[in-house]
């Protein structure tokens, strides 16, 4: 799918302290156009913070990331979605208020070039309304659509979640611990949305589920304490000896 | 009136038939209150409506809690009166119907020069610097007598522009005349700012009062997003402003003060922020507190601070939503079976509130005009504030509205909530239909 041969995305030597803690300690990494890439690690080895600091949530304390070959580093989360990233959030952060199809369209609107218009009708913009329809087809929650969002079970939040997520059409995806929570029909579910949505993008995924990682993912990546102790295909991860004393090795059978 | 955006109708003929029944109301309602108090009373609610209004762009809309947005008004307000001046004196040429919008670029102006540094932060932080913007612009208002006119404010003539369109006659002199230019403003008013809620900085803006961090993650600026709502809202206040000069032909330093915002505050939460007609509800019953009630009482103030304080304890959403809720019931087809608790609530209500009014009048009589006479005119009938057949009557009044009041209250309460029951029921085993 890569027409270029640009990184999707490029995390050079990235440091990043609070107070004097350093929760991410020199993380180098690099992801091609259209892998799968799965984060794993145990509970606090900074996974999620790592994602944080690629979306431009924080800004890093050293080091610099690069997107699609451009230098993100420290730059607002907002360019970095314009700049063709989006993610999606471990704790449903949607709007609660709006209907399922409005928090969609909202999310396709600066995609589309409508910017902070003030002059145009909503509701005569097709192409906002056509997109917003395309993925709720997608996400499955056409018969929700005039729900508020704040009013949906978990999952069907999950998966609303996810198509804010891809809505604007960026072409890499950061989503974190997207089945967190779901039952195992559930995850089914989500595990083969995702598949059919990171169609042609760059997925990388923050995953406590074991089943769903070596499910979907090309390569996998061990965070343990900051670090990135393995990184490779799913069957060499797996045989890994560092990985499974540091992270399979405890908790495998739980996750 | 939510509902638009949901369903694709090239025609909405029920707005449509909305827009056009408020035109009418505009138009024939001074024919029927032909009074000069009623028009005054008319004239201040359209005023109120648009500030009202342009305050629920920030508030209801996009959740920004302003405790200074007659900033906006009162300047806009001030360089409208010096443009009527000027326009008196034969400095500037410019017709007097379109001297609103020069209250609105100017507070537009200063929605640039205000709305930057406030709209830097959300939440608390916002609120706290609108308040302090508000004590600054009111503390220059003293210091600048000048341009503020000091304690005694700047006062114009609004006839200076001479007849409208050339008609004899029309030189916005009667009450009359000014009444219909204030409702020509508020209607294209009230239509622009609804028009606004369906744009896509207006949706925006949902979005950030819902969740400011992930509309940074979905492409937009928020601080950018709250600036421009506020330049957008402060261009209606200070149209409003423009209004009150004409009308009043005086503006004062309490145009700009803290007493302004925190009314504009009071009318939009009691109509309720959450729909768009909400605030319009709100200025309506303010302005009926404000004047009709402050005509007739000393204590209106002390009636609309425990009608905000019962509003926001049982009715968060405001009365809109009292509506609403109401009107939801009706459309479920169950509004015969609260009709008798309604009746029940409303007689013993209205028996406690007559005992409240005379508790209330009385004292007043009693602490404000010991001196006076003694009996005391309320509701029309004479009452002895030193007698105490008088204060038998109204304790008993009150207690026996009080403990009525409590039962009609539960019975109503008890109907009510097994009808919400079987509405959420009906719902989920209808959930297309909903």
């Amino acid at each position: 799918m890569s027409q270029d041969n640009r990184l999707a995305l490029e995390l050079m030597d990235l440091r990043k302290s609070f107070g004097k803690t350093e929760i991410i300690r020199g993380i180098s990494l690099s992801i091609a156009q259209g892998e799968r890439h799965a984060l794993i690690g145990p509970n606090g080895a900074g996974k999620s913070t790592l994602f944080n600091l690629i979306s431009g949530r924080f800004p890093p304390t050293s080091g610099a990331i690069h997107l699609l070959g451009a230098d993100i580093t420290g730059r607002q989360p907002f360019e970095i979605n314009r700049m063709g990233l989006a993610r999606s959030f471990q704790i449903t952060n949607i709007f609660h208020r709006l209907s399922v199809f409005e928090n969609l369209r909202c999310s396709v609107l600066w995609s589309l070039g409508y910017k902070y218009s003030f002059w145009r009708n909503l509701n005569k913009l097709h192409n906002a309304r056509e997109r917003a329809e395309e993925v709720l087809q997608r996400i499955g929650l056409k018969r929700r659509r005039n729900i508020a969002a704040g009013l949906l079970t978990y999952a069907e939040q999950r998966a609303l979640e996810i198509g804010i997520t891809i809505a604007g059409g960026a072409s890499v995806i950061l989503l974190d611990e997207p089945t967190a929570g779901m039952s195992r029909g559930e995850t089914a579910s989500a595990v083969a949305l995702i598949r059919d949505i990171t169609q042609g993008k760059t997925l990388v995924m923050v995953e406590h589920d074991m089943g769903v990682v070596f499910d979907l993912a090309d390569t996998i990546s061990v965070v343990v304490y900051g670090e990135i102790i393995a990184s490779g295909p799913p069957p060499q991860i797996r045989a890994n000896a560092k990985v499974k004393e540091a992270y399979l090795g405890t908790h495998a059978e739980a996750a | 009136m939510s509902d638009g955006s949901l369903r694709y109708r090239p025609l909405n003929l029920g707005r449509w038939v909305i827009w056009g029944a408020t035109l009418l109301l505009f138009l024939v309602l001074p024919l029927i209150f032909k009074g000069g108090f009623s028009r005054t009373l008319m004239a201040q609610m359209g005023i109120l409506i648009i500030f009202a209004l342009s305050y629920n762009m920030l508030l209801g809309q996009s959740g920004m809690l302003s405790f200074g947005h007659a900033v906006y008004s009162g300047l806009g307000a001030y360089f409208a009166i010096h443009a009527l001046n000027m326009i008196g004196a034969g400095q500037l040429v410019f017709p007097v119907s379109l001297l609103p919008l020069v209250g609105g670029v100017f507070g537009m102006v200063f929605g640039v020069l205000f709305g930057y540094p406030t709209t830097q932060k959300s939440g608390t932080p916002f609120a706290m610097i609108t308040l302090g913007i508000g004590e600054l612009v009111f503390a220059c208002s003293l210091m600048f007598p000048g341009f503020f006119g000091g304690e005694g404010g700047i006062s114009a003539n609004r006839t200076v522009g001479g007849n409208f369109l050339g008609i004899k006659g029309f030189n916005f002199g009667p009450d009359i005349q000014v009444y219909y230019l204030i409702a020509f403003w508020c209607f294209l008013s009230m239509i622009a700012m609804f028009a606004w809620t369906h744009t896509p900085l207006g949706r925006i803006a949902n979005a950030v009062r819902d969740n400011p961090e992930r509309v940074e993650f979905i492409g937009y600026n928020t601080q950018r997003v709250r600036w421009l709502v506020l330049i957008l809202s402060s261009f209606f206040a200070g149209l409003a402003g423009g209004l009150s000069a004409i009308n009043f032909e005086i503006v004062t330093a309490e145009n700009v003060s803290a007493i302004r915002s925190g009314g504009v505050l009071l009318a939009a939460f009691i109509g309720g922020m959450l729909f768009f007609f909400g605030p319009i509800i709100g200025a309506v019953v303010f302005s009926f507190f404000a004047i009709a009630l402050g005509d007739i009482t000393k204590a209106w103030q002390l009636y609309l601070g425990a009608f905000f304080v019962l509003l926001v304890m049982y009715a968060p959403g405001g009365l809109s939503s009292l509506i609403l809720m109401n009107l939801r019931v009706m459309s479920f087809g169950k509004m015969k079976r609260l009709r008798d608790p309604y009746l029940g609530v409303a007689l013993s209500a209205l028996t406690l509130l007559v005992g409240l009014v005379l508790v209330i009048e009385l004292t007043y009589h009693l602490t404000l005009e010991a001196a006076g006479a003694a009996t005391v005119k309320v509701f029309g009938f004479p009452f002895d504030a030193h007698s105490v057949e008088t204060w038998t009557f109204v304790i008993a009044l009150v207690l026996g509205g009080a403990a009525a009041f409590e039962y009609m209250r539960r019975r109503f309460k008890h109907e009510w909530d097994a009808i919400q029951v079987e509405m959420e029921d009906w719902i989920r085993e209808n959930p297309e239909r909903a």
